[in-house]
């Protein structure tokens, strides 16, 4: 599945807002066809570097490559058409809208939704083609976080980035979640995420970033991550 | 009963008129967060635009129904431009700055426009002719409707049923709901929120245009300063309705026209002000959120 061909590369990115600099100098890259997941504690910058690479914030320097394109200076509404999907943290639904509106949002880029995507992603998340009709305000947790996936991958995106799908859910849920990252990956969809659940991310990717104030402190496959010592004990909650 | 019944027509009309100002404001706030003052002034402007062109254009006089649907798309055209440059200038600079900031602009920017029309056609009450719509009455078994406030009535109804529907059941419709709930989670959409924005002033300038113009041929005088009143009324009709929610927007207008003609029929028109800021001050006590509106909470 994965090939050698980079599909996202971040080289040398700062972001700041205003005077106070929360990304100093990270590099990164995601191969097609990868699961690459970040890790770090909060306020580490995770959010902030998938906002920018999104373009919903404009780095102070450095570049952001996606699909051979510098995309650094383009803006995140232009860049939804070029493939790459953001599923924001706190999920972000629009809770006025159905579940079904919210999924045909998802396709706005596109000149009709794609009907084979759909019902795809109502073959994977199945509580949602049961509440299609209902306010997505008035949907659980876990089925608004299973409406924001959804409705990221109705634009049939290249890369997906997701931002802490299994933010204050249960754990049955946080399964539920994964098994569904896992089936999107499967289908060629590649995989930027960033998790709190760092056992569960490690598991499912091919390798990870650790972000420590605002610096990649540690980058490895993800069998090496898990076995380190030091991610061990900051990440893994084992005592030495 | 006849009062009733013709107090009934006559507060329908007005309120489809507040309804249609209602909506410019309702829309702005729905997207921007931003009580758009200078909305009322754009009412008053689409008047004398209105006004101007028909007169020049059309001044062998005689109603024809070319006349009248030109001088409607121009004016209306125009004054969706000027909504445009208004949220271009006076708005989008200050798109990130505090939200008393803009409210502020929004202000400054209803007197210059209404400083500019005082500037172009004077200070004075202008006539609006009276031939545009043909002086036919009729007479229902006592209650007299006439032509102007049938097509006021048939148009706005059009209008809004129109609205009604981009919103609730077109792409771009959605995308417009979208982007009032959420700027950030539509952009990661590939939604272009300037110009959703853009797309609200047009249409809400627009309709904004229809009600000044109609104020024109319903009312014949017309003055620099009527926006005020008139966009005060809408205004609270929004309010009342609930604001930022556009089935809202037509039903306050229409309960705000309604209520205002029966104060006029059998108390007295002096006394319609009060009796509307007085309605205005029970249903925010009974309902803070306006009569339609309600939010639905969000889960965290």
């Amino acid at each position: 599945m994965v090939d050698n061909e980079i599909l996202l590369e971040v080289k040398n990115l700062h972001v700041g807002y205003g005077a106070i600099k929360v990304i100093k100098g990270i590099d990164l890259y995601v191969k097609r066809g990868e699961v690459v997941t970040i890790l770090g504690a909060n306020g580490a910058g995770k959010t902030t570097t998938l906002r920018t690479i999104s373009g919903l914030l404009k780095s102070t320097s450095g570049s952001i490559i996606f699909d051979k394109e510098d995309i650094t200076t383009v803006y995140a509404y232009n860049i939804v058409s070029r493939g790459m999907s953001h599923s924001p943290e706190g999920r972000k639904v629009f809770g006025t809208l159905s579940t079904e509106e919210n999924l045909f949002m998802g396709a706005y880029t596109l000149k009709t939704y794609d009907k084979d995507t759909l019902d795809w992603i109502y073959n994977i998340l199945p509580r949602l083609k049961e509440r299609r009709k209902q306010l997505a305000g008035t949907l659980s947790g876990g089925e608004q976080q299973m409406l924001a996936i959804g409705r990221a991958i109705m634009s049939k995106p290249k890369l997906l980035i997701l931002d802490e799908p299994s933010l204050g859910l249960a754990p049955v849920l946080v399964r539920d979640i994964f098994k569904a990252i896992k089936e999107i990956s499967i289908n060629g969809v590649t995989v930027l995420i960033v998790e709190q659940n760092a056992k569960a991310a490690l598991q499912l990717a091919n390798r990870g970033y650790v972000l420590e104030l605002g610096k990649i402190t540690h980058e490895g496959i993800s069998e090496e991550l898990l076995n380190s010592t030091i991610i061990q004990e900051a990440y893994l909650g084992k005592k030495r | 009963m006849d009062i009733f019944l013709q107090q009934i027509v006559n507060g329908l009309t007005i309120g489809s008129l507040y309804a249609l100002v209602a909506l410019g404001y309702t829309m702005v706030y729905g997207v921007m967060k931003l009580i758009n003052f200078a909305h009322g002034d754009l009412v008053a402007l689409s008047a004398f635009a209105g006004l101007t062109i028909y007169t020049s254009i059309f001044s062998n006089g005689g109603t024809s129904i070319v006349a009248v649907i030109t001088v409607f798309l121009f004016t209306a055209m125009i004054i969706a431009v000027v909504g445009v440059l208004l949220e271009r200038f006076a708005y989008k600079p200050l798109r990130t700055a505090p939200r008393l900031s803009a409210v502020v602009s929004a202000l400054g920017a209803g007197l210059v426009i209404q400083n500019a029309i005082m500037l172009i056609w004077g200070p004075n009450m202008k006539i609006f002719p009276s031939d545009l719509f043909p002086s036919t009455v009729y007479d229902i078994n006592g209650v007299v409707i006439t032509f102007t406030q049938f097509m006021i009535l048939g148009l706005s109804s059009i209008l809004m049923i129109a609205l009604y529907l981009f919103i609730n059941k077109t792409k771009m419709g959605t995308a417009v709901r979208a982007v009032a709930i959420n700027q950030d989670a539509a952009q990661l959409m590939g939604i272009n929120v300037n110009k959703i924005i853009m797309i609200i002033f047009i249409i809400g300038s627009a309709l904004g245009a229809v009600a000044g113009l109609f104020i024109g041929i319903y009312y014949r005088g017309i003055t620099f300063d009527m926006g005020w009143m008139y966009g005060l009324n809408a205004f609270v009709a929004a309010i009342i309705g609930g604001i930022g929610n556009i089935p809202g927007a037509m039903f306050g207008g229409l309960v705000l026209g309604l209520f205002n003609a029966l104060i006029s029929g059998y108390i007295s028109s002096a006394w319609a002000e009060t009796f509307t800021f007085t309605l205005l001050i029970v249903v925010l006590i009974f309902r803070p959120t306006g009569i339609l509106g309600e939010t639905v909470a969000e889960k965290v």
